[in-house]
């Protein structure tokens, strides 16, 4: 049993009780939700007639279906016309804060809430969507909850559930140049597998994370549950400090000293216990890319897709899927691979710091011919920001299209879809079959960086060759 | 509220590790604001892609009530969608090696059990359900066992969420609410919940 680790420490100050079945009930301090795992829980709610407990401790936007281009209401898509009609009465009825089109403030619920300042070391955060294990950016306890628990959060601003373990995820070093956070994570889910982190909470430790700014380690959290974890979180320091000092919702005045002090109590005590630790050397991370069709199948670029007999047991017959579903053989190198669609934007790698990377990549360039990339801003707000300095004008330069905000072709519930076996080189986080729009679709994962030296060469190809010359 | 101990019926099998939530239930089905109609399109772009050889739409199946899949079954997304799809297509119990944890979740929260067999159990339950498809498997979930045939093997659910099950409690909505008191002083200890004012 873990003991004096951040996880443990905001586990207990939100400990409400222990229920009949041994679970804990947990209270939840911030609660984000959306269109599509929310409209059955409100109308779980009447039919039990329940009211929100905490109207003030949830907060809603529209990301998933949102068209990127026309955003013109009502939408073009009846059914999405529908739903964003839903979440505007629900959160009418129920006096909910929601960051509507045009509010400024929309974007994929994973990169408002931190904007916002609403995100903070030391809560429990959850949210009707697998990847809230982002927010553990902060030293945030989050994660992704079904729609019945969504619900429960809505009626009585807590869940059940059982405690984690907490598993150390040291990684120590300086990342070599051409290597992102999205390597990083992508390295880690590789080595330790995708269910690797069943039952565990990922703390992410060690020099390379320190020096990483916010948005990085939002890009590692955020994948914390494709290596089965469901939450994952780094300890609050200066950086983290740095960044939420002013937002909207950020403490102020003598609460910011107030806060702070929390904030570092929290934080894992040096001589913690964990349940497991493993440590990894930045030095030896490359930049990573997928190749098959769970985020776990992920090589460096330099590699070859993996023959099956080189591989532990039981990931042989997935293996064996992905060759088949992919159409890649093994033994082949992965650069060289040729893409029909890139695809830069997502909770993962869609915000400003992204934008730039891959801006840096595509400045000057153009986009191979035949290939649609298109670039998705996280929000509105990313979005003003990349505007306002230029990076629209360079993707555009490039022959990127410049979108609106969503999470777009990450899972392609709006108009942003993969065509028949076209193949996506894309900054998401799911590579799974049929992912992007396509029952019939393919998904390499990899950086925003290298999403953009895939779309000038046509193919994957190793963006720390672009990025020497 | 209702008692989940015993599960009794036709079985079905479904092979392969890591079957996520897009394949249970791609992401166009979740353009919806209730979950009715889902269970015609569980395992939708799976199906189309065997052509009819999928477990789902094979005739020997169509009455089965436990579902037998291998490991890391429902990871992905924390869409509820795949699970409701799953148990409105017929499936009141799942059999598996292991179970993604949120899929976990949302299943207990629905009244569905999820129990863990080894490997070696799932295969031979898988064969014998393929031999003999109308044959009844049954799951006794407070004592961890299931049957079927001439099998009879350990399974094994965690035992805070079968308690729940068994004891009728998996709808934790009730006891949640009925803390309301308890939450509101748990709140008031927090610092943050002073300092972040989010009224509308
Ligand atoms: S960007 Fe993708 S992973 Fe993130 S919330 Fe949207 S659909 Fe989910």
């Amino acid at each position: 049993m873990s003991k004096g680790t951040l996880f443990d420490k905001v586990w207990a100050a939100h400990t409400v009780g222990t229920l009949a079945s041994g679970q804990t009930q947990l209270f939840i301090g911030l609660h984000l939700i959306h269109e599509v795992t929310s409209p059955q829980a409100f109308a779980m709610l009447r039919e039990r007639q329940l009211s929100v407990l905490f109207p003030d401790r949830t907060i809603a936007t529209v990301d998933h279906i949102v068209p990127t281009d026309n955003q013109a209401r009502p939408f073009v898509d009846d059914l999405a016309e529908e739903m964003i009609q839903a979440l505007e009465q629900n959160c009418k009825n129920n006096n909910i804060r929601f960051y509507n089109i045009g509010s400024g403030r929309q974007g994929i619920v994973h990169v408002i809430a931190p904007e916002q300042g609403l995100t903070q070391p030391g809560m429990t955060i959850a949210c009707g969507d697998s990847h809230t294990s982002t927010h553990g950016a902060f030293g945030a306890i989050a994660f992704g909850i079904g729609t019945s628990q969504v619900r429960d959060v809505l009626a009585s601003q807590t869940l059940a559930l059982a405690k984690l373990k907490v598993r150390k995820v040291e990684v120590n070093g300086t990342l070599r140049p051409g290597v992102y956070a999205k390597d990083v994570v992508l390295h880690i889910i590789r080595t330790l597998g995708v269910k690797g982190g069943v039952g565990f909470a990922y703390e992410f430790a060690g020099t390379t994370f320190e020096q990483m700014n916010m948005e990085e380690r939002m890009t590692v959290c955020n994948m914390s549950i494709e290596g089965g974890a469901r939450c994952g979180y780094v300890n609050p320091d200066q950086t983290t400090y740095d960044y939420i000092q002013g937002r909207e919702f950020a403490p102020s005045g003598d609460d910011w000293d107030k806060a702070v002090a929390w904030w570092e109590r929290l934080r894992s005590d040096a001589d913690a216990e964990y349940d497991d630790v493993v440590v990894f050397d930045a030095a030896e991370i490359e930049p990573t890319v997928t190749w098959g069709i769970t985020p776990g199948q992920g090589i460096g670029v330099t590699e070859q897709v993996p023959v099956a007999e080189s591989l532990p047991e039981g990931d042989r017959a997935i293996a064996q899927e992905a060759y088949h579903y992919m159409d890649l053989q093994p033994g082949t190198a992965i650069k060289g691979t040729p893409v029909d669609v890139c695809f830069i934007g997502s909770c993962t790698n869609g915000r400003i710091s992204d934008l730039r990377e891959a801006a840096k990549v595509a400045e000057g360039q153009q986009v191979a011919t035949g290939i649609k990339a298109f670039v998705v801003p996280g929000s509105e707000k990313v979005k003003q920001e990349a505007e306002a300095e230029g990076l629209d004008k360079i993707f555009e330069a490039a022959g990127f299209e410049w979108r609106q905000a969503g999470c777009s072709m990450c899972l392609a519930m709006n108009p942003d879809k993969l065509q028949g076996r076209q193949i996506s080189a894309s900054s998401s986080n799911r590579n799974f079959k049929g992912r992007q729009g396509s029952a019939s679709g393919r998904t390499l994962l990899m950086s925003p960086a290298m999403v953009a030296a895939a779309a000038i060469a046509g193919h994957v190809t190793d963006v720390r060759d672009l990025l020497k010359s | 509220m209702s008692i989940v101990t015993t599960i009794t019926g036709p079985a079905i099998p479904l092979k392969g590790d890591d079957i996520d939530t897009d394949r249970i239930i791609p992401a166009r089905f979740l353009k919806c604001v209730t979950f009715d109609g889902l269970g015609e399109h569980a395992f939708e772009d799976d199906r189309a892609q065997l052509n009819g050889d999928h477990p789902f739409d094979q005739t020997q199946y169509q009455n089965a009530k436990i579902l037998v899949v291998n490991r890391n079954f429902g990871c992905g997304s924390s869409r509820e969608h795949a699970p409701q799809a799953i148990a409105r297509w017929g499936i009141q119990a799942i059999i598996g090696e292991s179970f993604a944890e949120i899929f976990f979740g949302n299943c207990v929260a629905m009244g569905i059990p999820c129990v863990v067999a080894d490997g070696e159990t799932v295969e031979r339950l898988q064969g014998a359900i393929a031999t003999n498809p109308q044959a009844e498997l049954q799951l006794d979930l407070a004592n961890q066992t299931i049957f079927c045939g001439d099998i009879t093997a350990a399974v094994m659910m965690a035992d805070g969420p079968r308690q729940m099950l068994v004891g009728g409690t998996w709808d934790a909505c009730g006891q949640l609410v009925a803390q309301a008191e308890a939450v509101k002083a748990t709140a008031a200890q927090l610092p943050y919940v002073g300092w972040s004012k989010i009224v509308a």
